[in-house]
């Protein structure tokens, strides 16, 4: 099963490094990684898209975990969370096909970002299946370039029902 | 005031308490050893070779407890270490290795004697560093210490530049660190700990099943006090040899590949197991599926990575081995009323086991027999002596029939397997006990791969005494070749040069030799006696087999217990030899 590992770090010299090489060494798939700043200049979030079984995702995140570098692990499949991911896709286009280009890239609410006379650069932005959607239409035209940024992912906002939301309130009136 | 970043390395190994370091100057670490040359507190010992002076940094922090240090310079330095590091990382040692770099501003550069070192060691170090700053190297240091000696021990290796140990800085060794991604929790659950007193109280046929991490943590005490308390028998592995009495009635020997019959008919029935700082390894388990299929498991290691790895655990408790057992023992001792006799049939179903195939070996009146002369050194060193391995046939006839009584006793290469570990390892050790009997008991093929050592032991006056149980083969390798490949010896024949007396001899050391069982107890006794630096060669049976034998691939209450057992075996599996996961 595909699992979407949210990994904080010390935002040091070769930790990428540490992380790849412990999947590489212990042979755990790595679908994609991405890594960025946090607030926290001295930290980075590392958010790795894997596969494996119970056993072996706990292995990796008890593995992760035990890096001296590494702050916290977050397996995002346990709980909700919303996942983006943002492509880069050039596509070549015939005279005929740019109009359809457009059409697809309407429907999907990608953007046109760059253009030439028998080209067009598309952003689009979307969960997994939205991102492959629109390659799979756009292929018939001609995929001359991709770029993934990979997924990224965040928990979602845990919201308290209406009724502890009630009892939270009626105990701050009688607090 | 300010100091150098060299006076600053030596300044903070002194409040770490160092008192040897095992050391080879080059180029770049040359300001750290003019530095050394005034330094009285640490003993410098020089080594020959780079991996030697760091499996002797392993023998000292495997013997003491304490971190064993190194010194070496950058490239070839760093890179001769690297085996002795995952040597290290493999068998959780307590090390600090420091490597001289070339200065930062040639980085990169493909400088003279350059090797991304930090870039190479990373997958076999706990951790490490790259100093880049003089102002960081005080931290660095502490951090190394702190990380090598706590949570589940392990080497790591801080490189310096051969600028910062030139630049200076004022010094401050911080007092305490605080790392926020690393902070090895000690105290095991309560809830958990309470699960496993139930447990323990509830079993019929309970086995502990304890490794090296009982000796990292310093639990040997609390380890027999549940034994005893709870009636249980116990086993060691390889790594946690000394950690149980070797003379307890309680104790079973080694389990695994070629552990004991009722050590491992004990695991294979029984209804619990007590797993106590060991880590499933393949040796241990034979085929996994097959492991202990009516046991529960009760799974105490600091290591969480180590829980449900191989094995899964019924009550994982993830701590301090020592502190986990204390709370437990008290629980037992609240719950586990008349305990004992409800075991009696457990304990008389292993005693019939034990007399079914004991350890065994046909000593005759000519032929020197491996086992017999390990036998000699255990009687002669009244079981006290600090005993060493290489690897191989030799090191499981050590663990099978020298009874260790101490921790810290038996050091040996367990995870990695690495040949040329045992005599410098009798080096360390011997460094850090200069009064105490230390032997290295090696094979004809793994004592050259350190033999240069012999140069470092003589210097020093450290009389580590080394016996080779020499077989003129591979014997480990002959063994398989013989069982698994139809007797078809590759390159597995050694014997002939060298000569181990005249090379001993070269070194300055003492060399005897036996070439008879009559010879072997006098010639031990006098290298005993003499206080020096020994090596004994011993002619032992050149196809002695090690016995029993966990077959790969086998489950391991499956054993063989001689050739022709072997034999049987294997023409009952139509010449299918290999059928599991296990490797080589």
């Amino acid at each position: 099963m595909q699992h979407i590992i949210s990994v904080l770090v010390e935002n040091k010299f070769g930790v990428l490094s540490r992380i790849s090489g412990l999947f590489s060494g212990r042979g755990f798939n790595i679908e994609s990684l991405s890594v960025g700043p946090t607030l926290d200049p001295d930290v980075s979030v590392m958010t790795i898209v894997t596969i494996g079984d119970d056993q072996i995702v706990e292995q990796i995140t008890k593995q992760l975990n035990k890096l001296v570098d590494v702050i916290k692990v977050i397996d995002l499949t346990e709980k909700e969370y919303v996942e983006r991911e943002t492509a880069l896709i050039k596509i070549n286009t015939l005279k005929e096909d740019r109009a359809e280009a457009l059409r697809i890239a309407d429907i999907f609410r990608a953007r046109i970002i760059d253009s030439s006379p028998n080209t067009y650069t598309i952003e689009i932005t979307g969960d997994v299946k939205k991102v492959e959607a629109i390659i799979n239409l756009l292929q018939p035209l001609g995929i001359k370039n991709l770029i993934r940024t990979g997924r990224i992912a965040i928990p979602r906002e845990e919201v308290k029902s209406a009724v502890s939301r009630e009892t939270s309130e009626r105990r701050a009136v009688s607090g | 005031m300010k100091l150098t970043g060299s006076e600053i390395v030596i300044k903070c190994l002194k409040k770490e308490n160092v008192d040897v370091l095992f050391a080879y100057p080059g180029g770049v670490n040359l300001p750290i050893f003019d530095v050394l040359y005034d330094e009285k507190a640490i003993e410098v010992i020089l080594c020959r070779h780079e991996q030697g002076g760091t499996h002797m940094a392993e023998g000292y922090a495997r013997a003491t407890g304490k971190v064993g240090v190194v010194l070496v310079t950058s490239g070839p330095g760093a890179t001769n270490t690297v085996t002795a590091i995952a040597d290290a990382a493999m068998d959780s040692t307590p090390m600090v290795i420091l490597t001289g770099q070339v200065p930062t501003y040639a980085m990169g550069n493909d400088a003279f004697q350059e090797a991304d070192v930090v870039g190479i060691t990373r997958p076999c170090t706990k951790y490490n560093i790259l100093v880049k700053d003089v102002r960081d190297l005080a931290q660095a240091m502490k951090e190394a210490f702190y990380i090598a000696g706590s949570g589940r021990p392990g080497p790591v290796l801080v490189d310096l530049p051969k600028d910062v140990v030139l630049a200076k800085t004022e010094f401050n060794y911080p007092e305490n660190v605080y790392i926020r991604s690393y902070s090895p929790s000690l105290k095991g659950n309560k809830w958990q700990i309470k699960q496993a007193a139930q447990e323990i109280a509830r079993a019929k046929k309970p086995v502990i099943y304890a490794g090296g991490g009982v000796l990292a943590s310093g639990a040997s005490k609390e380890v027999r006090e549940l034994a005893e308390a709870a009636q249980i028998p116990v086993t060691n592995t390889l790594m946690g040899l000394g950690g149980f009495p070797g003379t307890h009635p309680l104790f079973l020997g080694m389990l695994g590949m070629h552990g004991t019959y009722w050590a491992n008919m004990a695991i294979h029935n029984s209804d619990l197991i007590i797993a106590i700082g060991s880590r499933f390894d393949d040796r241990v388990t034979g085929r996994a599926a097959d492991f202990a299929p009516s046991a529960k498991i009760i799974q105490l290691d600091i290591d969480p990575t180590s829980v449900h790895k191989v094995i899964k655990a019924d009550v994982p408790i993830v701590g301090d081995a020592k502190t986990i057992l204390s709370d437990l023992i008290q629980q037992v001792k609240a719950s586990g009323n008349g305990v004992a006799g409800k075991r009696q049939p457990w304990m008389k179903q292993i005693e019939d086991w034990k007399k079914e195939h004991p350890l065994s070996y046909d000593q005759g009146d000519k032929i020197i027999k491996p086992q017999y002369v390990i036998d000699k050194i255990y009687e002669l060193t009244q079981g006290d002596a600090i005993i060493s391995t290489d690897v191989g046939q030799h090191q499981m006839w050590a663990a099978q029939y020298y009874k260790f009584d101490k921790p810290r006793t038996f050091l040996s290469s367990g995870g990695l397997g690495t040949m040329g570990f045992g005599f410098p390892a009798a080096i360390g050790a011997q460094a850090a006990f200069p009064d105490r009997q230390v032997v290295c008991i090696a094979g004809d093929g793994g004592i050259v791969m350190n033999i240069q050592e012999m140069a470092t032991a003589v210097q020093y006056g450290l009389p580590v005494i080394t016996v080779v149980i020499n077989n003129k083969y591979l014997g480990m390798v002959r063994q398989w070749q013989q069982l698994f490949y139809k007797g078809r010896y590759s390159s597995s024949f050694i014997g002939g040069p060298p000569d181990f007396v005249k090379l001993a001899e070269a070194f300055g050391a003492v060399g005897l030799r036996a070439l008879e069982v009559s010879e072997v107890e006098p010639v031990l006794k006098e290298a005993l006696s003499l206080k020096k630096p020994v090596l004994v060669d011993v002619h032992v049976d050149e196809e002695e087999n090690c016995y029993p034998m966990v077959p790969a691939g086998a489950a391991i209450h499956e054993m063989v217990f001689s050739d022709a057992d072997s034999n049987k075996q294997a023409a009952k599996s139509g010449g299918k030899k290999t059928t599991g996961v296990l490797t080589a």
